[in-house]
């Protein structure tokens, strides 16, 4: 499936009060996605579920 | 020009110390240098004349009381405008942050290198927010290259760069996320130390990325790297970030240089993708080392990917306020990748930490039996000011995010690394080298870089072009 930067930005920027402006979206939707492409290289990456992140909490 | 600005952080400590010449000469002949260059170089965004001239005069009058004076007497130092220094707004290289009330005290690692003696002169130009690696500024102008001011001095610490490699400070402060010491410090032809993530504490600085936010000091010997290192160590309760570590001190070890040490050359994704200058000074280092194994680093490509992921993400979350008030008052280069990370999907950043833990043991694994490792630090050298792409294995890419493809995984875990300057026959601009070596073990990649030093193979001789 492709990535649609744009459905993402519709849906999500909203959501957290955001607005990106007809200036800023072409940038937007291009940092998104070369984000999406490197993504693949993080998801596609098989890991146990009991595999811990890298920052670990000390109470 | 008066030579006392242009000594080296120890020399002149050492004259202070004996007092051959005054810290205050040290300091008047400082500024007037940076009064005569700085126009051209653009570096400084401040500059703290009278604290200097005070500070200078303190010591002055210390030493005629009989006091001992500390290591780094009457060095001169500036530190990355994302430090607070008392008395200016901590403006981070934003338009935003300049309406910020003035710090109140300044960051403790200047107050550590005062305590040694070091005297602040100024804060220094940088990427906005630290999201950069150009040392381009679209508030402040350009830092430019020492070496030729038509080119990039490297971001995001570049005033740090260009003020140390065109000798208007003998050290300065930066930070690195993901680059920001080590690009600046390749592409201006300086030593550059990104310690250990957790060694030097954070605290009132202003943050990008807490996962991989690093402090760290640039010189132009490795003898003054070391020193200014040692007086920055120390347990700091203000940084929540930090690992509590006793003292370590270097410089005393740096003359071990590499005797003993099992060095070894990155390869696959650090022999790919740069430029041939650039892996020919590679080869001059590792030739010079006896260090005639490669070995990989595995998945390195996922581990940049990864950074690139958390970066974004921790930088857009730190940002989202502002984003919604003041998206116009960003470099609109800089909006649009944190307003991207504002948006970034939870489980890509969730699924890069995971990994990055992966990571770490992979490599951990591989300083069983090496003790140093050794990689490109930029994949060119300083680009031309305004240059938005550079052409690499046959594609044309963006400069901005590419300056730090081989720095970017060795911080993505916190690795200790020095960046050390060379230079090649019938080239004007330097290429830079990663000295890397196992956490906490920055003595280790020290002695490295010294012995390069000594030997000759990497140096970092003042850039001129300001003073045509």
């Amino acid at each position: 499936m492709t990535f649609d930067a744009d459905a993402l930005i519709d849906a999500a920027a909203p959501l957290l009060e955001l607005t990106v402006s007809q200036a800023a979206r072409p940038g937007v939707k291009l940092n998104l996605e070369i984000a999406a492409r490197l993504s693949k290289l993080v998801m596609e990456f098989p890991l146990d579920d009991e595999a811990e992140p890298a920052p670990v909490f000390v109470p | 020009m008066s030579e006392l600005a242009t000594l080296s952080a120890l020399d002149a400590a050492a004259k202070v110390r004996s007092g051959e010449v005054s810290a205050r000469a040290v300091v008047e002949a400082t500024l007037a240098r940076i009064a005569a260059l700085n126009p051209k170089l653009g570096a400084f965004t401040d500059v703290t004349a009278e604290r200097a001239l005070a500070r200078a005069e303190a010591l002055d009058a210390a030493r005629a009381r009989g006091e001992t004076l500390g290591p780094l007497a009457g060095a001169t130092f500036a530190v990355k405008n994302l430090f607070d220094v008392k008395g200016l707004p901590t403006r981070a290289g934003s338009k935003i942050n300049r309406e910020r009330a003035p710090a109140n005290a300044d960051s403790p690692l200047i107050e550590r290198l005062e305590a040694a003696g070091a005297i602040l002169v100024g804060a220094l130009n940088m990427g906005e927010y630290a999201y950069d690696f150009t040392g381009e500024n679209a508030h402040d102008g350009p830092s430019r290259n020492p070496h030729d001011l038509g080119h990039m001095s490297g971001g995001s610490s570049g005033g740090s760069g260009s003020a140390v490699g065109g000798g208007l400070v003998a050290l300065a402060l930066g930070s690195d996320t993901n680059g920001s010491i080590r690009v600046p410090a390749a592409l201006c032809g300086i030593f550059g130390l990104k310690p250990t993530y957790g060694r030097l504490s954070r605290a009132r600085s202003f943050p990008f990325v807490s996962s991989f936010d690093h402090l760290g000091p640039f010189a132009r010997s490795v003898g003054d790297l070391a020193a200014a290192y040692d007086a920055m160590q120390g347990v700091d309760p203000e940084d929540p970030g930090q690992t509590p570590r006793a003292v370590e001190p270097t410089l005393g070890a740096l003359g071990e240089g590499a005797a003993g040490l099992r060095i070894a050359t990155l390869g696959g994704y650090f022999a790919k993708g740069a430029a041939p200058e650039v892996l020919a000074g590679l080869e001059r280092v590792a030739r010079a080392l006896g260090a005639t194994r490669v070995v990989e680093m595995p998945e390195a490509d996922r581990a940049r990917a990864a950074a690139f992921l958390i970066t974004m993400a921790e930088g857009g979350a730190l940002h989202l306020d502002r984003l919604k008030t003041r998206a116009t008052d960003y470099d609109p280069d800089t909006r649009d990748r944190l307003l991207a990370g504002a948006i970034l999907p939870a489980a890509w950043v969730v699924k890069a930490q995971k990994f990055r833990r992966w990571f770490r043991a992979q490599t951990l694994e591989l300083f069983r039996d090496v003790d140093v490792l050794l990689a490109p630090a930029t994949p060119v050298c300083a680009p031309a000011l305004g240059q938005k792409t550079f052409r690499l294995d046959g594609a044309e890419i963006p400069v901005r995010a590419n300056l730090g493809l081989f720095t970017q995984p060795i911080s993505f875990i916190g690795l200790p690394v020095v960046a050390v300057p060379l230079w090649q026959k019938g080239l004007f601009l330097p290429t830079g080298c990663q000295v890397i070596a196992p956490p906490w073990r920055e003595d280790l990649a020290l002695r490295v870089a010294a012995q390069l030093e000594r030997e000759g193979v990497c140096r970092a001789p003042i850039g001129r072009a300001a003073e045509v």
